[in-house]
């Protein structure tokens, strides 16, 4: 099992007031799944999926990611599961505006510690994988939005991380550059990456072999729907 | 570390004017204290070789009574003062560092020397053991120096320097013609100089006053005859070189030691002592000095206020950047990578600023020295410590924001859209 999240309660302390945002999520992902997780705006997917990036630590309950006790790690043991586990995707893409595009999918290998030869080799062969390779010295202005999550999802991956978590990837694409983003991570999955996604659009959360619901900060697995999907699928 | 450093040079390029700006500071700060070390350090370098003369290297050691040289009264030369023998001498030379040590007798003669009836008022009459002009680097500029047998048969022979010759002569050709000494006859032989003639340089009456030499005649003789025209004994007088202009003090200093071994005078003021030149340079520069200090603490204070606007323009790019450091913690980023990246980028715009205060110093250094006629020397030392004290600044005062930066939650700073 990859993820295992249970019991997870998170609450913010607005003023003096606590309000919950997570109640009792218990989730659990495994290795090679392709998973979205759906809800409207406020419901507290994002803070989930922060908790599942190790940027953000739950009130309470237990979180293991890939059999680790995350909660139990320090604040660079953090950073350091951050580098090597897991893979972030944005949906404003957060790319280095005045890096190229071999720049920015370099940056998490000079983090750890890898040497610049290898560095540049490894971000030409992650740039490969999105099919970017020949945009290696564009800067991020002069590429097209699905080119710039492409090379996002390149950086997310050149470290070969457990997981790849998405937030909202497609949120700004127009919808054929979102339906290539989506081939990309059906191509991924399909070479065993383990993949998590928020959204709030069903169309994209589709493309999931599983879909959960959240709202108000309750999780929910959709069953019907979903089984009826794949059997289309099939 | 050196992906830290092309990142802040890009950082740096990519806002031009608002590093320039942050820079400023220190630019400024760094230049006046270039340019005012460099200006001490040439005034203190003027002072030095005013007083020692260029490449000379020579210390006079002389005997003096309380803080003057001993004054010849009818009594001659105390009591206890033994006469320098060859061993006495041979002692000196073999101090480290010391080339050559000579004896000479000198005397101020007023109405003493004449040629026919021309007299050589204020002159000094010189008496000069065989090594005196090897050791004080004159060169025979006419005519011939003393031999061997000047000195073994008492040859009334003399050497002239440009001034007697001139005041004596007035233009004449003075070789093989007769100057009297204290009614003896000498035959002038030669004229000498020495090799390097040092002119100081005299920009106020204050400094003619310091260094003004004194440009009276002298008359050399053989040492041998100094009897015949003195009818007592001078003291003696011990002239060493040495071999760098840093070795006279200690040389003298010891020169002197071995002399006053000898004196049995039951007069404790009277002593053998160098002159010390540089001494008396590092007096005249210590006058100087606490002025000068002032200038360095006011240039210091716009330092740390340049260090201040670093400090600010770090925390505005902070904030600006906000979301570059929640992505890269993200990603995997340590606290001690945003911790380097910001502390280089404040290191590299301050070390940057130095270099260009360093610049700005040199030529600032050289329009006050074609303004004010102020000689200017560049230390490089003191450039170099510039640049790396400015890196100094930029990483003291860079640590709030860049503590401010590797300290910000990853998850505040990615919401910021």
């Amino acid at each position: 099992m990859i993820l295992d999240l249970r019991n997870i309660f998170k609450d913010y302390n607005q003023d003096k007031l606590v309000v919950p945002v997570l109640k009792d999520i218990t989730l659990q992902v495994e290795e090679g799944e392709y998973v979205a997780i759906m809800g409207p705006s406020g419901s507290g997917k994002t803070t989930l999926m922060n908790i599942i990036g190790c940027l953000d630590r739950p009130t309470s309950g237990e979180f293991l990611l890939a059999g680790t006790d995350v909660l139990a790690l320090k604040d660079k043991e953090l950073s350091n599961v951050r580098l090597n586990s897991i893979g972030f995707v944005f949906q404003s893409f957060h790319l280095m505006p005045r890096e190229s595009a071999l720049e920015n999918v370099s940056l998490p290998l000079s983090y750890a510690g890898v040497r610049k030869k290898e560095r540049r080799e490894r971000a030409l062969k992650a740039l490969g994988r999105v099919g970017l390779e020949e945009r290696a010295t564009f800067m991020p202005t002069q590429l097209s939005g699905g080119q710039k999550q492409r090379v996002a999802i390149a950086r997310a991956m050149v470290n070969n991380p457990k997981i790849l978590l998405a937030d909202e990837p497609t949120g700004a694409l127009d919808s054929k550059s979102g339906a290539q983003i989506m081939e990309l991570f059906q191509k991924l999955n399909e070479e065993g990456v383990t993949i998590v996604m928020i959204t709030h659009d069903k169309k994209i959360a589709d493309h999931a072999k599983q879909v959960y619901h959240i709202i108000d900060g309750e999780i929910s697995r959709e069953t019907g729907e979903e089984a009826h999907h794949e059997e289309e699928k099939d | 570390m050196f992906e830290n450093i092309r990142l802040s040079f890009k950082g740096i390029w990519s806002h031009k004017m608002r590093s320039f700006l942050t820079m400023l500071g220190i630019i400024i700060g760094i230049a006046a204290i270039i340019a005012i070390v460099s200006t001490i350090q040439g005034t203190n370098e003027q002072i030095k070789e005013n007083l020692i003369g260029s490449g000379d290297n020579t210390v006079e050691i002389a005997l003096y009574q309380g803080d003057w040289t001993y004054e010849m009264g009818y009594e001659g030369v105390p009591a206890g003062v033994p006469v320098i023998t060859p061993e006495i001498l041979k002692q000196v030379k073999e101090i480290k560092n010391v080339d050559n040590a000579s004896l000479y007798l000198s005397r101020q003669d007023y109405g003493g020397v004449y040629h026919l009836n021309t007299a050589l008022s204020g002159g000094y009459v010189i008496g000069a053991d065989e090594n005196y002009f090897d050791t004080c680097n004159f060169i025979i500029k006419k005519g011939r120096g003393f031999t061997e047998k000047d000195y073994k048969d008492f040859r009334k022979v003399a050497l002239l320097d440009k001034e007697s010759a001139d005041a004596l002569f007035q233009g004449e050709d003075p070789l093989g013609k007769t100057v009297e000494i204290r009614r003896e006859p000498f035959v002038v032989i030669g004229v000498v100089a020495k090799s390097k003639q040092f002119e100081p340089v005299i920009n106020t009456m204050e400094d003619y006053y310091t260094y003004s030499q004194d440009s009276a005649g002298k008359v050399y003789v053989p040492d041998t005859v100094w009897p015949i025209i003195y009818q007592f004994d001078e003291p003696q007088n011990l002239v060493i070189k040495v071999a760098s202009t840093d070795d006279m003090t200690n040389a003298g200093k010891e020169g002197a030691n071995i002399l006053n071994s000898y004196l049995n005078t039951g007069d404790d003021t009277i002593k053998y002592k160098a002159e010390d030149l540089l001494e008396q340079a590092r007096q005249i520069q210590e006058l100087g000095k606490s002025t000068n200090s002032m200038l360095i603490w006011i240039a210091g204070i716009s330092l740390i206020v340049g260090g201040i606007g670093v400090m600010n323009i770090m925390l505005v790019s902070v904030t600006e950047r906000t979301q570059e450091i929640g992505l890269k913690k993200a990603i995997g980023a340590r606290r001690s990578n945003i911790l380097g990246q910001f502390l280089t980028e404040a290191a590299v715009l301050t070390s940057m600023g130095g270099i260009l205060g360093v610049v700005s110093g040199i030529v600032l250094a050289e329009i006050i020295s074609k303004v004010s006629e102020m000689p200017v020397a560049i230390s490089v030392p003191a450039a170099i410590g510039s640049v790396i004290f400015s890196m100094l600044i930029g990483i003291v005062f860079g640590m709030l924001p860049s503590y401010k930066a590797a300290n910000l939650n990853p998850i505040e700073a990615l919401r910021r859209e």
